[in-house]
């Protein structure tokens, strides 16, 4: 095997703070190789200046034997290297053959759009990746994995010799992730080297040859995934002692040692269409209830209805005894918060300072005749900012500049400042680093000691089974069984999310 | 680190260069009329400029809060002739001749409340009804026209009135009444958006408005009142061009004016896609699209090739904009 890329000593900041300080990468042809590191660690500034999104300001980039100096991301296509980002860059509305074809379709008396040319070769490609669709309906109609695999089939039909995977499998599920390994081994197998970026190390073990670790802004390290562990590399991204983790356990939960208290919340058959149709929950003050399932189970469906995001058309939900908000407003003001799982499309307000981002669902409650309490305002957010140990160069920031788990925190701080009963938190420690996650899980656990209750939604089952004190178990829509804390197991959820009839634990 | 210094420097300068874009146009066009154009250092021009600048300052800062939420509004026009159709209808009536203060206070009160009356009309349709704000706002701008042409008979209606006239030509502290006015209402708007919880909620919506509804944020509620308070302030800019005039011509009030509060307020900073909302801004924009006016209409241009320098700056707005994204 040859190296394809080999990225040196590579150097950026931004307005004089230091993202890379000295990263080094290098990936052979035909290499699954994986990237991690907490957010912050720079893997992000690392792909963006290998793609020319960002100029580096020293360092030595090699690709294919050349030194590269892109400085598009166009030019990065040309040459061979293909991004498949978290959010797709792909075209919703419009067939699977144009999303495929786009910039490079099949032209007749070189204007015209050869149609029936452009779907052949379209159908040709998806069907190397085993992905057999009809491929003049609109890609949006297909589900996030189809779509993804539609990414990364374009990637490679444009002579990708280097595939660049952010977080692939974070919207996908089980199955989803098979198909999206098999493509990937078959790249490895045609000689097209893949850069994989996860947070889930579970999922390296399976797929990736080699591993790069990250910690601020520096590689800390390169080895072969089968001579190492994952506390191994746990501890690389943390800078931390391996047995000090071991001892401590992977997740800062613990689950079932809540006491219960009075009913917060109860959901009695409720349903808000087809994707919620029977849903069945009690929450107590000082417990954690999780919402096990599948993606598609319902899981999020049933917080937003909780939340009162969408309509109630059957069933009834109590609250502390009154009757169910109509909006989030009103959910807000009876005492609920909901950490969305979307960060991006539903949680942050990219342009707005983690201040305002902080306080946006506080505002009522700082305002006097319409004016904002501003001083109070900023010394809340330096409060939470110090609590919660929001990494920011300080609250005027704009929060699109926070890395990921910054951003969650500043997100779960929206919600904690305003000491809502009940916290429903879906996904709170996705696309977040190891770091941050034990953080977020400590303040959750901390919450509920308070006297709070927590609706939990979380598709690592780990961190359900160890945080949750109860999970209701969903599947298709409809809540099938309850587990209890102490004794729930994974091996007892994933039993449990196997029968579709009423289960006991 | 002395390949990191050119990098540096030059992300530093960008947006210092981008921020300030306006005021360097601004003394541009000053530098050139004070050089240029016959008469231009002389009270009597800046009164000009002044008197015709608040009209469109006062609606491009209304626009610019409708920006601000995502959404735009092309009916300021249409309600501008609206409302100037109605003042003089009212107190040109036998109750605003029998009880003249009164009749003047209506003519004042009521057109703002018919502006506001369509805002909310406008409003309506883009919260509640989910209609695309362009479209939306189109019946208005269509029909408000109509509405008060129809009012009207079509006719010029003149008038003799000096406490109405007060509106469009009166003086403070020798400055025309009506430039002080859109000052006000710039500093009142100003403090709405940084202090109060209603300004916060317009930035957020235009940022991200579906996080800023999960976040209990009363979207409806907010983009009503910025569609009325933009109609409003339409209104209420109506009113002064009948007031200068002493004449209110329901064909030609406020026509095209949608273009210059739009262009005024990008020209200001405005994001169309929302978030932002430089109030000052719109007024500085305000400035820069009446003085390119004045400069070509003062130096013999005809006033055809004004709407092409017109369409220039707003080239040159929507360029530096595009340059802020990285």
């Amino acid at each position: 095997m040859t190296t394809l890329l080999e990225m040196n000593a590579i150097r950026k900041a931004f307005n004089g703070v230091a993202a890379l300080s000295g990263a080094s990468i290098a990936i052979e042809r035909g290499e699954v190789h994986a990237l991690i590191g907490q957010n912050g660690a720079g893997k992000s500034t690392m792909i963006k200046v290998l793609t020319g999104v960002y100029h580096r300001d020293g360092g030595t980039i090699l690709f294919n034997g050349a030194e590269s100096v892109l400085t598009t991301p166009r030019e990065a296509q040309a040459t061979g290297i293909a991004t498949i980002y978290q959010e797709l860059n792909l075209v919703p509305l419009r067939s699977v053959t144009e999303n495929v074809m786009l910039g490079y379709e099949p032209k007749r008396l070189g204007t015209f759009i050869n149609w029936r040319e452009a779907h052949r070769r379209t159908r040709e490609i998806l069907m190397r990746f085993g992905i057999d669709i009809d491929v003049k309906m609109p890609l949006g109609s297909y589900s996030t994995a189809i779509q993804q695999l539609v990414a990364i089939a374009r990637a490679v039909s444009l002579d990708a010799k280097l595939v660049i995977m952010d977080e692939p499998t974070s919207s996908l599920d089980a199955s989803e992730v098979k198909v999206l390994f098999g493509v990937v081994r078959g790249l490895r197998d045609a000689g097209v080297s893949v850069l994989y970026v996860s947070h889930f190390l579970d999922e390296l073990f399976e797929i990736c040859d080699r591993v790069t670790t990250m910690r601020d802004g520096q590689t800390v390290g390169c080895v072969k995934l089968a001579e190492t562990t994952k506390l191994e590399l746990i501890a690389g991204m943390l800078g931390r002692d391996p047995d000090e983790i071991a001892q401590a356990g992977m997740t800062e939960f613990g689950g079932g040692a809540a006491k219960q208290g009075e009913v917060l919340l109860t959901a009695q058959d409720i349903a808000t269409g087809p994707r919620l149709s029977k849903f069945d929950m009690t929450l107590h003050r000082g417990e954690i209830v999780g919402l096990g399932g599948l993606l598609g189970a319902g899981r999020t469906e049933a917080a937003r209805a909780l939340f009162g995001v969408d309509a109630l058309t059957r069933g009834k939900i109590t609250l502390k005894g009154a009757g169910a908000p109509n909006s989030p407003a009103e959910a807000i003001r009876a005492g609920l918060g909901f950490l969305t799982e979307d960060r991006k499309a539903e949680g942050i307000i990219p342009g707005m300072s983690v201040r305002e981002n902080l306080t946006l669902a506080l505002l009522p409650k700082l305002t006097r005749n319409g004016q904002i309490d501003r001083a109070r305002e900023r010394q809340l957010v330096q409060k939470y900012i110090d609590a919660l140990g929001i990494k920011t160069a300080d609250m005027e920031q704009p929060i699109r500049e926070l890395s990921g788990g910054n951003q969650q925190k500043v997100l779960l701080a929206r919600w904690l400042a305003n000491e809502p009963d009940i916290l429903i938190l879906d996904e709170p420690t996705r696309g977040v680093d190891v770091g941050a996650k034990r953080e977020i899980q400590m303040i959750i656990r901390d919450y509920v000691d308070r006297g709070f209750g927590v609706v939990l939604i979380s598709s690592e089952f780990e961190e359900l089974v160890e945080g949750a004190d109860r999970i209701v178990v969903l599947n298709e829509g409809r809540s099938i069984g309850e587990l209890k804390n102490p004794g729930i197991t994974e091996h007892k959820l994933v039993q449990a999310l196997a029968h579709t009839d009423e289960v006991t634990a | 680190m002395s390949q990191s210094n050119p990098t540096q420097t030059s992300l530093q300068i960008g947006p210092l260069l981008r921020d300030h874009g306006g005021v360097v146009a601004l003394i541009v066009i000053l530098a050139f009329n004070i050089l240029f154009t016959p008469n231009f250092l002389q009270l009597q021009t800046l009164f000009v400029n002044i008197s015709q600048v608040a009209t469109i300052a006062i609606v491009a800062m209304g626009m610019t809060l409708v920006i601000a939420t995502g959404g735009i509004d092309l009916s300021v026009g249409a309600v501008m002739a609206l409302a100037g159709a109605l003042a003089p209808l009212i107190f040109q009536s036998q109750f605003g001749v029998d009880y003249p203060a009164l009749g003047i206070a209506a003519a004042l009160v009521v057109p703002l409340l018919v502006a506001g009356a369509c805002g909310m009309f406008n409003g309506v349709m883009v919260a509640v009804l989910n209609v695309q704000p362009i479209i939306a706002t189109l019946i208005l701008f269509i029909s408000g026209r109509g509405i008060a042409q129809v009012l009207t008979n079509g006719n010029l209606q003149t008038f003799s009135n000096k406490s109405f006239s007060y509106l469009g030509t009166g003086k403070v502290l020798g400055l025309p009444f009506q430039g002080w006015l859109a000052l006000a209402i710039a500093v009142i708007l100003f403090l709405v958006i940084s202090r109060t919880i209603f300004g916060r909620y317009v930035l957020a919506i235009g940022g991200n408005e579906r996080a800023a509804r999960l976040a209990g944020g009363p979207v409806t509620k907010v983009k009503i009142g910025v569609y009325m308070i933009c109609a409003g302030l339409a209104g209420l800019a109506g009113l002064i061009v009948v007031a200068i005039n002493s004449a209110s011509d329901a064909a030609r009030n406020g026509n095209l004016m949608e273009l210059d509060a739009i262009a005024a307020a990008v020209v200001g900073g405005a994001l169309l896609q929302g978030g932002r909302a430089p109030i000052f801004g719109a007024i500085l924009g305000a400035v820069i699209i009446q003085l390119v006016k004045y400069t070509l209409l003062a130096n013999g241009v005809e006033d055809e090739v004004a709407l092409i320098a017109k369409a220039g700056i707003i080239l040159a707005a929507v360029y530096v904009q595009q340059t802020r994204k990285e």
